[in-house]
């Protein structure tokens, strides 16, 4: 069997997107889509556009050409805010923390719970983030210091509760494991199978090859800014990815 | 600052009995330090005036209260270019604005409303600051909108408000000094009768109290309801010992201070009253300029943190890019900042030119000197993310200490500059050496 294994409505389709900078083509008519509780890969070499095509649907660029569906209607992402409306979280490979604050205020940046009178509740917020940091990392203890205090497993966690809490439903996640030891990467591996058990779509960035096999249904794979083509991971070999990766060839199954 | 030996515990709090001491009550030790260094400067030109003139004058209740007063104008403002410097900009313009302003406001309330609503209506002061205020935001709100939606770096708009608001102030009046200001605009600035007198300042000094009481209670509700640690109660108390204390004794010093005895004659008559043998005392009590600045304090620091605003001012100095990424609009922000540090050069312009009692083209010249020193002495880092209202207040005190001070013990102008200059260098180096160590 080859082809898109789904059906129906996908979650997410990015469809025909173009980007330029400065006359450089960095995503060139690409197409991708996600379903429900699948996770899909994004590859490619360093500047193969995918982290620039992801982020048109993560809000942080604006697309020149192309339309995004959510639930197969159209829909403009203008800014990261749009994007959150839409249950969309991202977690960025450079986590965008804010060094300064604790990890509730991390948690909650731009999403802050407010009292009654409209002020910060940060009794609450810090309430809130004990309890999910327990679920996600039950070692975790400094709530109380500035994240750049934090190792880099502890800042990973922090950037993961901030896109679970919120009930995403469309994650984005931009190279998650690099800064993370074994043990943490190995943390961040279940969280996802978890995730997807509860049905969220997940985009995955992932240069690791071995992880890509191990965590995705299908893998799309960049070169130039263009799609090389998508294959179901059950149904290739890493050298057939690994060949669609660095020489741009596609194998019989991908399509 | 020059960093008082509890310091070293920063590195490792919960060693010894300070450090103890220090962890259990949460007390800043950069906090500490600060008012150190202050007691420090305190004493020392005391005692300086003591030995070497033989006339030690820092310490009297005379002189803290004028010193009070004097630190209003540059804390109001430092207490704005706190949120300027934490979100990596500057504002080199708050002198030459605070000049502008103080011209307008002068013209409003001697040469136009007057014309309007005849000499002397009570409705002039209000009218005159109300306007000086909106020039101040409208000006910084400008400024903002240049350095966030036209990309010019905030170093060179204020560095061209700096000349281009000195130079209007000169022209709004060709250069004349516009004096007297309107008798109860005057009032704000200070002086005998700009004060609250001995009965106001206990009850202020007593609503204060009960504001720290009530705040030790309600935080201590709080991290029970949440289950979070609790401080001990021993610790609790120490808090509101020093808080009350603090405030007490500061009421106690500005009641200390009497009128002048030409004053108290010159009230008489108005009044009259017979002065009776060995003259009356009437205190002084707080200024109001220093209550101003104090609840200019009070309310920036509950802005900083317990409002959206003030976390997305501090998301925005840790990491500008994460906060835009958070959804929150920078540059937008950046226009509501420039125009928060103009509110409050306008509410500074006021405070100074009444207490000059008149209005002219140089009035906060090398202001913005002062404001940034205070802020950066005050503990804000120029690195962005780090600043507090209160250390930038202390830092105003510091400053104006340090010139009175010169000024007292009969330093020259010259050598004021340089000593200001050193401590300035000084406490960014210190700062630095404590950030690194606190790492």
């Amino acid at each position: 069997m080859s082809g898109n294994p789904n059906t129906g409505t996908p979650l997410v389709e990015l469809r025909d997107i173009s980007i330029a900078f400065g006359g450089i083509k960095a995503v060139d008519h690409v197409s991708v889509d996600l379903y429900p509780g699948e996770v899909v890969g994004l590859l490619g070499h360093n500047g193969a556009g995918k982290s620039t095509l992801i982020k048109c649907l993560s809000g942080a660029y604006q697309k020149d050409a192309g339309d995004i569906f959510i639930n197969g209607e159209r829909v403009e992402i203008e800014n990261p805010r749009d994007a959150r409306a839409y249950n969309i979280e991202t977690i960025y490979q450079t986590l965008a923390l804010a060094d300064n604050l604790d990890a509730a205020s991390n948690l909650f940046l731009g999403r802050e719970l407010v009292s009654a009178g409209g002020f910060l509740d940060d009794a609450r917020m810090e309430a809130e983030t004990r309890k999910i940091m327990g679920r996600l990392n039950p070692n975790f203890r400094k709530f109380n210091v500035p994240v750049s205090a934090l190792s880099g497993g502890q800042r990973q966690s922090v950037a993961i509760a901030r896109a679970v809490y919120f009930n995403a439903k469309i994650l984005i996640m931009d190279e998650p494991t690099a800064a993370l030891g074994p043990h943490e990467t190995q943390m961040v591996a279940e969280l996802i199978q978890e995730l997807k058990r509860q049905g969220l779509g997940i985009f995955l960035i992932e240069h690791d090859i071995h992880a890509v096999m191990d965590l995705c249904d299908r893998a799309v794979v960049m070169k130039n800014g263009q799609r090389v083509g998508c294959v179901n991971v059950g149904e290739v070999t890493d050298d057939d990815i690994l060949g669609m990766i660095i020489m741009g060839k596609k194998p019989p199954q991908a399509y | 600052m020059t960093q008082t030996p509890s310091d070293t515990t920063a590195s490792g709090p919960g060693t010894g009995a300070i450090g103890r001491f220090l962890k259990a009550t949460e007390i800043d030790t950069r906090l500490l330090g600060m008012v150190g260094a202050l007691i420090a400067i305190w004493v020392g030109f005391h005692l300086y005036g003591t030995i070497v003139n033989g006339n030690g004058v820092f310490l009297t209740p005379r002189n803290l209260w004028n010193l009070s007063v004097q630190t209003a104008s540059i804390g109001i403002m430092a207490c704005g270019m706190v949120l300027v410097i934490i979100t990596r900009h500057i504002d080199l313009s708050v002198g030459s604005l605070l000049g502008f302003s103080a011209m307008v406001m002068g013209i409003a309330q001697v040469w136009v409303l007057p014309q309007w609503l005849g000499l002397g209506h009570p409705l002039i002061w209000i009218l005159a600051g109300v306007v000086g205020i909106a020039v101040g935001s409208a000006i910084g709100a400008f400024h903002g909108w240049l350095v966030a939606y036209r990309g010019i770096p905030a170093f060179i708009v204020t560095l061209g408000g700096l000349l281009v608001w000195r130079g209007a102030a000169f022209l709004l009046a060709r250069g004349e000094t516009i004096s007297p200001v309107d008798a109860t605009f005057a009032l704000i600035g200070g002086g005998p009768y700009g004060s609250i007198g001995a009965t106001g300042s206990w009850i202020v000094g007593l609503l204060a109290c009960a504001g720290i009481v009530w705040m030790l209670v309600n935080g201590r509700k709080q991290r029970r309801e949440f289950e979070f640690p609790l401080r001990p109660m021993w610790a609790e108390y120490t808090l509101g010992a020093l808080g009350c204390g603090l405030v007490i004794g500061s009421v106690l010093l500005v009641n200390a201070y009497p009128w002048p005895v030409g004053i108290v004659k010159q009230y008489a008559e108005a009044n009259g009253i017979t002065v009776p043998e060995g003259g009356m005392y009437i205190s002084h009590g707080f200024a109001i300029p220093v209550l101003i600045l104090a609840v200019v304090g009070i309310a920036m620091t509950f802005l900083m943190t317990r409002t959206r605003f003030g976390r997305y001012v501090l998301a925005i100095g840790g990491n500008p890019d994460a906060a835009e990424l958070a959804g929150i609009d920078t540059r937008w922000m950046t226009v509501k900042i420039f125009a928060l540090m103009g509110f409050l050069t306008g509410l500074s312009a006021i405070v100074a030119s009444a207490r000059l009692n008149s209005a002219t083209n140089s009035l906060g010249q090398l202001d913005e000197l002062y404001v940034i020193a205070a802020a950066v002495i005050g503990g804000t880092s120029l690195a962005g993310g780090v600043g507090t209202i209160y250390g930038a207040i202390i830092g105003a005190l510091v400053m104006q200490s340090l010139k009175t001070g010169m000024v007292l013990i009969g330093f020259d102008a010259a050598m004021q500059d340089i000593v200001v200059g050193i401590v300035l260098v000084l406490a960014v180096y210190v700062d630095k050496l404590y950030r690194t160590r606190a790492k």
